[in-house]
């Protein structure tokens, strides 16, 4: 029987605010354990949430992206459940109000573009983190990420393969990039993914028996989690058998998934209203506001780099993954580059120089209007491609601008036909053999001929010009003859 | 003992440099020497720290006493007044127990905001007084560390959850205490132990700092002998705050300003259709007889109605434990409070919470829990939300016939201790006159109304619309002066 996966994805998302979504601590990463904390996120007796207005401008710019409607009027409502890194017993989240509802993402499934529902996303606050010792004697908990903001993105269960999984979770990460509003760092936990899948019948309308996926922590490892997933339920049901309903997590060890709790061990939230907090009401001011930081979105870009510029569309999808490198590209041709040559040399060159030293674009030791300098020194034929190549690792080395390299390294190419004509006839003279057998028909002759004349000119004559100065004049020997 | 002085004396005796704050601190502290082991509503009194603000006090005494002739005012602050908190408010490096085992050694980092405006009003803290565990309860006697006695007799309990401010205030040991109101907690131990209680407006006063019992119907409002020292500590405990955002963003207003005696054309609204089961005839006669009183002097007394009062109760013993079994989820041993240690994290959980918390505690919890499971949500707590609603409507219609509705504060006086124990739900359904107010977040007072055969005070309620304590006072402070009695000195102490 032929199976088709169904996949859905629960993504969470860090915002990345100065401070916390209920008080007034700073939310910063990778400092020392409980130096962040306060009354309110260590759920001191007697201390309450005050909303931080800057999470729910993220929030509502994301939910923005993501296609999403806006519920104006919403609310907070408590999620209980008990856990030393949950500081309240409850998490501070939004139950049946989420912020946004209704939304898409939109990938590029090999050429073809696919719209993945958004079912909704809301906005709750992080908990801590737990630290076991290995030998089980005790925890020790960190509060300084309790009460990062968050926001949980659901998708609908509109993804067919584990690649479009992974696709749709990077196309998250370049949105939230886009909207400036999470670092999305899986490593570091500031975007985390859950992931459902279940198989059916194909032509089947229900869905299988699902099971949730937890634990993925990386791009790479959606993919293969999900993969070795959709693997294992087919091999049941291939022989008749049925799917247990339950949560599993990916081990990166062993590149498989383990089980981690069964349904029956499922938790009830008792969610209920928050009355710590008053309704938020989003009004149409506000809501404009957001909306005017919003940027062009990654795939708007695409599809204008791909009209404007006329780039293939893998170039287009590269320089528009980040807003950086898109922006990048587009002052190098503000300053007179040709598009194409732009695009390959911020794909090809400068991204393979900074991803080699693991920086972004951000770090780019070569400004775009010098890049674009060098195309132009490229494109009037005053450097070969190879010698501009060159020249971009000094100027990335030194900070140098193209005109200064070149100079110093007395590189720039030999085109005046007033410096290369004696050139070209002292090489004839001094090469009789090589001209006597271009004259008898050897073709191959010319490029000894050429070699000699770079030689000459230490490379840096024309390649071109010196060709057809050399064919011109042997050319005329021929004649005479 | 003689009458106990008020708040508003000791600010005039201080204006006129006849006495010191250090005086009354000394004077409070005497008090509560002499007669707290026999009332027992102090966990915790500070003398030494209370005694070392208070001589700092002095020094800007002359200071104080000049800044009052310049602007004319007879109170400026609650300069040198000694008072008490209820121990669920949070003072900063001083013990604050929720009279709960859980937090029996816990020390709070910060302290409420209501802390931090009495200090600034320039008051001088004693101490902290008892209260029902996690102020759960109405007779004090859910108290994890001691039984609070009601000074008018000490077989009595003195009401509760705020039964030690109630008892330290009727008995002279301080002019006014806060306590925190949810279903009843400030009006009811008022009236069990003849004090003025009020509970003001939900979102008037900050509950930051106040441990939370259950978080949309808490509300911290004062204990004090008259109704003038009740509108005087309102105005130095309210406003909006930051941090909370459910209080209200009130503009500053005089309290006092309509305290004139004057009730001449308010509109006082009576209910007919709110009773209570074991209803004492002595208190409805008493309530009816200060209804009586008001309308001598002008008052209009109208018909109105609570269609749904009936069903307070019910309503409120869902949304109460409802939001308590979620507040106090934070007591996990964790981070804070007592831990009893356990072989697993749940065993370390159960075992916490099995030994941390009272009876009365774990009850509503359980109730709480329950009535938000899957499945039992849409019929318990949103039901009850739902009645909140309807009750509110019909106190809307009420104000749009009366100013202010007067009822009884209890259904019969303070009784024996263990007396209700047996039967916790007949003493739920006792709440029946101060719930409605909590659910509709409006403001209440208990006022004493007169003494029963056994000696023991009785209270009129008057409820106000949301916002508008100042009629409330008014007419609160009107029937106090023409009540035409002064309450008798608690008696339980002499002898
Ligand atoms: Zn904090």
């Amino acid at each position: 029987m032929e199976f088709e996966t169904v996949i859905g994805l629960e993504v969470h998302v860090e915002l990345n605010t100065n401070t916390k979504i209920f008080c007034s601590c700073k939310t910063s990463f990778g400092d020392p354990p409980n130096t962040h904390v306060c009354p309110v996120c260590t759920g001191q007796p007697g201390s309450l949430p005050v909303l931080n207005e800057r999470a729910v401008d993220m929030a509502v710019k994301a939910a923005l992206a993501l296609h999403c409607q806006i519920n104006q009027d919403c609310k907070f409502d408590r999620k209980n459940y008990f856990y030393p890194d949950l500081p309240k017993g409850y998490q501070i989240s939004q139950f049946d109000q989420p912020i946004g509802e209704h939304g898409y993402l939109e990938i590029d499934v090999h050429g073809d573009r696919k719209r993945i529902g958004i079912t909704r996303l809301h906005l709750e606050e992080d908990a801590g983190k737990s630290q076991h010792a290995a030998d089980g004697s005790h925890t020790l908990v960190d509060y300084n990420r309790t009460g990062v903001p968050l926001i949980e993105i659901v998708s609908e269960p509109d993804i067919r393969t584990p690649e479009e999984a992974r696709l749709y979770l990077e196309g998250i990460r370049e949105m939230m990039h886009y909207c400036d509003v999470s670092d999305c760092r899986m490593e570091e936990g500031s975007l985390r993914c859950d992931a459902n899948i279940s198989l059916r019948p194909v032509g089947q309308q229900e869905f299988g028996l699902k099971t949730e996926l937890k634990n993925i922590n990386s791009f790479r490892f959606v993919q293969k989690g999900l993969e070795y997933e959709e693997q294992r339920q087919r091999e049941i049901l291939a022989v008749g058998g049925e799917v247990v309903q339950e949560t599993r997590r990916f081990d990166d060890v062993s590149q498989t998934t383990l089980t981690m709790r069964s349904k029956e061990e499922a938790h009830d939230y008792r969610y209920f209203p928050e009355p710590d907090l008053v309704g938020l009401h989003i009004d149409d001011a506000w809501l404009a506001r957001v909306r005017a930081t919003l940027p062009e979105l990654p795939m708007e870009k695409r599809d204008r780099y791909i009209r404007q510029y006329q780039l293939p569309a893998y170039d287009a999808g590269v320089l528009t993954s980040d807003l950086a490198i898109g922006e990048y590209f587009e002052a190098v041709v503000a300053a007179g580059a040709d598009a194409k040559s732009a695009s390959n040399w911020v794909m090809g060159d400068l991204l393979g120089y900074l991803n080699g030293r693991s920086e972004g674009i951000a770090a780019t030791p070569v400004a775009a209007v010098e890049l674009a300098e060098l195309i132009a020194f490229i494109a009037a034929d005053r450097v070969s491609i190879k010698q501009g190549k060159d020249v971009f690792k000094v100027m990335c080395e030194t900070g140098k601008d193209a005109k200064t390299v070149i100079r110093e390294a007395g590189m720039e190419q030999i085109s005046d036909m007033s410096t290369l004509l004696p050139l070209v006839d002292a090489v004839l003279a001094s090469n009789p053999k090589s001209v006597q057998d271009f004259l008898g028909g050897k073709e191959k002759a010319l490029g000894a001929l050429v070699g000699q004349l770079m030689k000459a000119t230490q490379g840096q004559a024309n390649p071109g010009v010196v060709n057809q100065l050399l064919r011109d004049r042997l050319n005329a020997l021929k004649a005479v003859e | 003992m003689g009458k106990p002085y008020t708040v508003k004396q000791m600010l005039v005796s201080m204006a006129s440099g006849d006495t010191q704050p250090s005086d009354w601190t000394q004077h409070s502290l005497g008090i509560i020497e002499n007669t707290d082991d026999k009332i027992g509503a102090f966990l915790q009194v500070n003398g030494e720290q209370a005694l070392q603000r208070a001589h700092q006090l002095d020094d800007q005494a002359a200071h104080w006493r000049a800044s009052l002739s310049t602007t004319g005012a007879t109170t400026q602050g609650l300069f040198g007044i000694p008072y008490a908190l209820k121990d669920n408010m949070c003072t900063k490096g001083m013990g604050t127990t929720a009279a709960s085992q859980i937090l029996a050694n816990y020390i709070p980092p910060y302290s409420a905001t209501v802390a931090e405006k009495l200090t600034q009003a320039n008051g001088v803290m004693l101490g902290k007084t008892n209260l029902d565990e996690f102020a759960m309860g109405s007779s004090t006697e859910h108290s994890a560390f001691q039984k609070t006695h009601n000074p008018y007799n000490l077989n009595r309990v003195p009401g509760g959850s705020s039964g030690g401010s109630a008892a330290a205030v009727a008995a002279g040991m301080v002019p006014f205490a806060l306590g925190s109101d949810t279903g009843g907690s400030i009006r009811q131990p008022a009236a069990f132990c003849g004090v003025v209680g009020l509970k003001p407006t939900y979102g008037r006063v900050s509950r930051f700092g106040l441990i939370a019992f259950a978080s949309s119907l808490d509300q911290i409002g004062p204990l004090t002998q008259t109704v003038e020292d009740a509108a005087l500590v309102l105005q130095y405990i309210s406003g909006p705050d930051p941090l909370d955002s459910t209080s209200a963003p009130t503009v500053t207003e005089d309290f006092t300003r309509l305290l004139t005696g004057e009730v001449k054309g308010l509109r006082i609204g009576i209910v007919r259709d709110i009773s209570a089961v074991g209803m004492d005839p002595q208190v409805m006669t008493a309530v009816d007889k200060a209804v009586a009183v008001l309308a001598g002097a002008g008052a209009q007394v109208v018909d109105v109605a609570l269609p749904h009062s009936a069903y307070a109760v019910a309503s409120y013993y869902l949304v109460a434990p409802a939001e308590a079994s979620s507040n106090l989820a934070r007591y996990d041993g964790v981070r804070y409070g007592r831990r009893v240690e356990g072989e697993t994290l749940l065993d370390m959980y159960e075992r916490t919470r099995s030994e941390g918390f009272g009876m009365e505690v774990k009850r509503r919890i359980m109730i709480g829990t329950y009535a938000l499971s899957s499945g039992y949500y849409d019929a318990y707590y949103k039901r009850a939300q739902q009645m909140r609603t309807l009750i509110r409507q019909d106190f809307d219609e009420a104000f749009q016939k009366c100013d202010v509705i007067a009822m009884p504060t209890t259904p019969s006086p303070a009784f024996a201790f263990e007396e209700k124990s047996a039967n916790p739900l007949q003493l739920y359904l006792d709440d029946i006159f101060t719930v409605p107010a909590n659910l509709a977040g409006l403001p209440g007072i208990n006022v004493p109304c007169g003494m029963s055969n056994e000696g023991l005070p009785m209270g009129l309620q008057l409820l106000g619309k949301a916002f508008d304590e100042s009629t409330l006072l008014q007419v609160a402070h009107g029937y106090e002066q023409l009540r035409g009695f002064t309450m008798p000195s608690p008696h339980g102490l002499e002898g």
